[in-house]
């Protein structure tokens, strides 16, 4: 079954008296338990489809399905509900909030799902135990490195138990040896059945998917295997 | 509910991890509130001891003094008069709704006791008087009706003319003292009554039978002429009915044509009550103007403060809000957290206005009286402004849009 099924998406943002077309006109399938790249140089829209796809944004036209449901047209508060129970987002630089405890962190989806408190700890402990972290719940972002407070955003995405992993460049302000494991997680937590969407420039990076999309101005230059792929990105990255 | 009682624990997370900052912004609410309670229960506190010096004159009395007497052109003043008469006051009393009746005329006199003296007002009354002014005794007792119709030389003493012509600790009772050398059996001893809204001693006199006072003391120019004239109503409403009735009566008695004045006052013991209440009533509107500013002025700077949070933890907003915050989450986070604020800062200015009342009473000896419905009105308003104040950051808050917010620097 097509996990996710969005057909001609169309999205243009207004700037002052300019038009700005993000995407113009994507279609694309993606199955349940796929690991899927999407690469692209900055202003190919890749940021904007992952948007779309997270349900932070709805597109100007065209559909987006999500596992049955058409979300391009639902409201703020039935898109932040799918956020909360099909969603699972890591962002480059974490946006774990300050001062608060890793475990707290990764409580907080389940917080607005309006759970129990102890049925949130104990949810939360256990995604932590999923990433390794779970001697760490103590501890503030500030207390732990790059590659843990990723580890601890991936928890956060997992604890809802959620349809796909959206990870927008993950290994961004990582060092290789830390991008490593957190690659290393990733693959695995799709070999146990995730859908992981990965947004990056770095074909190293790209190339743990099994399917690799490359966006450029708005519309989708390619779509293969990521063994292809990978051989043909290469060049074009070493240009830019 | 779950929910709410997470966000106020939130709320005091954030806040307690600035702490400074959380106790400067509650500063104003605390200023206010604490400066509203003390006021007000120092206002009370006066307000109540000036009600007591007001009762201390007599409940729902009706004074008539004599008025003006113009002889050959010269205008005597209040009391000149001496056509006001004890058969007047006799009439009086017949009036519907008037319990008692009583009469007074007095002299600033030399009493003496012993080896000691001293100068001060004798009073010639009747008995009713004594009941109407609201007197009594610490020892011995009032004079009789007795006493009154044989002219008795007895006297009533005020506590403070007990303690200038006896020993400490000296009862009066049975004592004899000598008015205009004349000998006085002291028959009893007044309870003190302090000082009356005009800061006159009320305790420095002596009381002794009108009868007494007419015949044998102060003589007459006309016979049965009073100084003053008391009628007690049963009633403070039905008070403005008898002075009416009372000018009536007079009017006739003293056979005044409709273009003559009147020859006598009626002053309405309501009448200083009113003006009391009227300067409470503008005590009132200064405070609560005062109340009114302090917590604006508390209140804008809790907005001021929530609006610096909100742009601070744009980051924050917008991660609650992937994860699945809806506005509502949002907007009610911030308006629990302006709440917390103003609710706490409430509470220590309800603490430190009690503790300022109480210092008022115990340091400068200030009567006070701190009323729980102040306590409660002033918490709840604290917390009122809060959620006043709170609404347009909070609604800022959950305005931002999640791409953007996530996005910020």
């Amino acid at each position: 079954m097509s996990m996710i099924v969005c057909r001609d998406l169309v999205k243009t943002y207004r700037l002052g008296e300019m038009e700005v077309h993000a995407l113009r006109g994507v279609s694309l399938t993606i199955d349940a338990g796929e690991f899927v790249a999407v690469m692209g140089a900055s202003g190919s829209g890749k940021s904007t489809l992952m948007n779309i796809l997270g349900c932070l944004d709805v597109p100007t036209s065209g559909t987006y399905v999500l596992e049955g449901t058409d979300v391009s047209t639902l409201g703020e508060n039935r898109l932040a509900e799918i956020r909360n129970s099909k969603i699972g987002f890591v962002f480059q630089n974490f946006n774990l909030i300050p001062r608060t405890t890793a475990l707290e962190n990764v409580q907080l989806p389940l917080f607005y799902r309006g759970i129990p408190a102890h049925e949130q700890k104990a949810l939360a402990l256990r995604a932590l135990e999923r990433v390794g972290l779970a001697d760490r719940q103590r501890h503030h972002p500030a207390q732990l490195s790059g590659g843990q407070q990723q580890r601890v955003a991936i928890a956060r995405a997992l604890v809802t138990n959620p349809s796909i992993i959206l990870a927008d460049e993950p290994t961004g302000n990582l060092d290789s040896q830390a991008s490593r494991e957190i690659m290393d997680t990733l693959t695995q937590l799709n070999r146990e059945g995730i859908t992981i969407i990965l947004v990056t420039h770095e074909a190293e990076i790209a190339g743990c998917a099994r399917r690799i999309i490359t966006m450029k101005d708005g519309v989708i230059l390619s779509d293969r295997d990521a063994g292809v792929a990978v051989a043909r990105v290469v060049p074009q990255e070493a240009q830019v | 509910m779950n929910f709410l009682l997470m966000t106020v624990l939130v709320a005091f997370r954030v806040l307690s991890r600035n702490r400074m900052r959380s106790a400067l912004t509650m500063l104003g609410i605390i200023i206010g509130v604490g400066a509203v309670i003390a006021m007000v229960s120092i206002g009370e506190g006066a307000k109540a001891a000036v009600q007591a010096q007001i009762a201390s004159f007599g409940t729902n009395v009706i004074t008539i003094l004599p008025g003006a007497m113009t002889v050959s052109g010269v205008r005597s003043g209040h009391g000149g008069a001496v056509t006001l008469t004890a058969a007047d006051m006799e009439e009086l009393k017949k009036i519907p709704g008037v319990t008692y009746a009583g009469w007074a005329r007095r002299d600033a006199m030399q009493v003496v006791h012993e080896n000691k003296n001293w100068f001060t007002t004798v009073n010639g009354v009747t008995p009713s008087y004594l009941v109407i002014r609201s007197w009594s005794t610490v020892s011995g007792d009032f004079f009789t009706q007795t006493d009154m119709d044989s002219a008795a030389k007895v006297a009533l003493l005020g506590n403070t003319v007990i303690m200038n012509l006896f020993e400490p600790g000296e009862d009066p009772v049975g004592a004899t003292i000598r008015i205009k050398n004349m000998p006085f059996k002291v028959v009893g001893a007044l309870a003190a009554k302090g000082y009356d809204t005009r800061g006159t001693d009320q305790d420095d006199v002596i009381f002794i039978p009108f009868a007494t006072a007419e015949r044998k003391i102060m003589g007459t120019k006309f016979l049965g002429s009073i100084g003053a004239g008391f009628l007690s109503a049963e009633s403070p409403e039905q008070m403005a009915e008898i002075v009416e009735e009372v000018k009536r009566v007079l009017r006739q008695r003293h056979k005044l044509r409709p273009d003559q004045d009147d020859d006598f006052t009626i002053r309405n013991q309501l009448d200083t009550a009113k003006i009391q209440e009227g300067t409470s009533e503008s005590m009132k509107l200064l405070l609560l103007a005062v109340a009114s500013i302090s917590l604006l002025v508390g209140g804008i700077g809790i907005m001021n403060i929530l609006l610096v949070s909100v742009t601070e933890r744009t980051r924050e907003i917008g991660i609650r809000m992937a994860v699945g915050a809806k506005r509502r989450h949002i907007l009610l986070q911030f308006l629990v957290e302006a709440v917390v604020l103003s609710a706490m800062g409430g509470l220590i200015g309800v603490g430190l206005g009690v503790a300022g009342a109480k210092a008022a009473s115990n340091l400068a000896g200030w009567p006070t009286i701190i009323s729980g419905d102040i306590l409660v009105i002033a918490f709840g308003f604290s917390a009122l402004v809060g959620i006043f104040f709170g609404l347009y950051p909070a609604n800022k808050a959950s305005r931002l849009n999640p791409i953007e917010a996530l996005r910020y620097e």
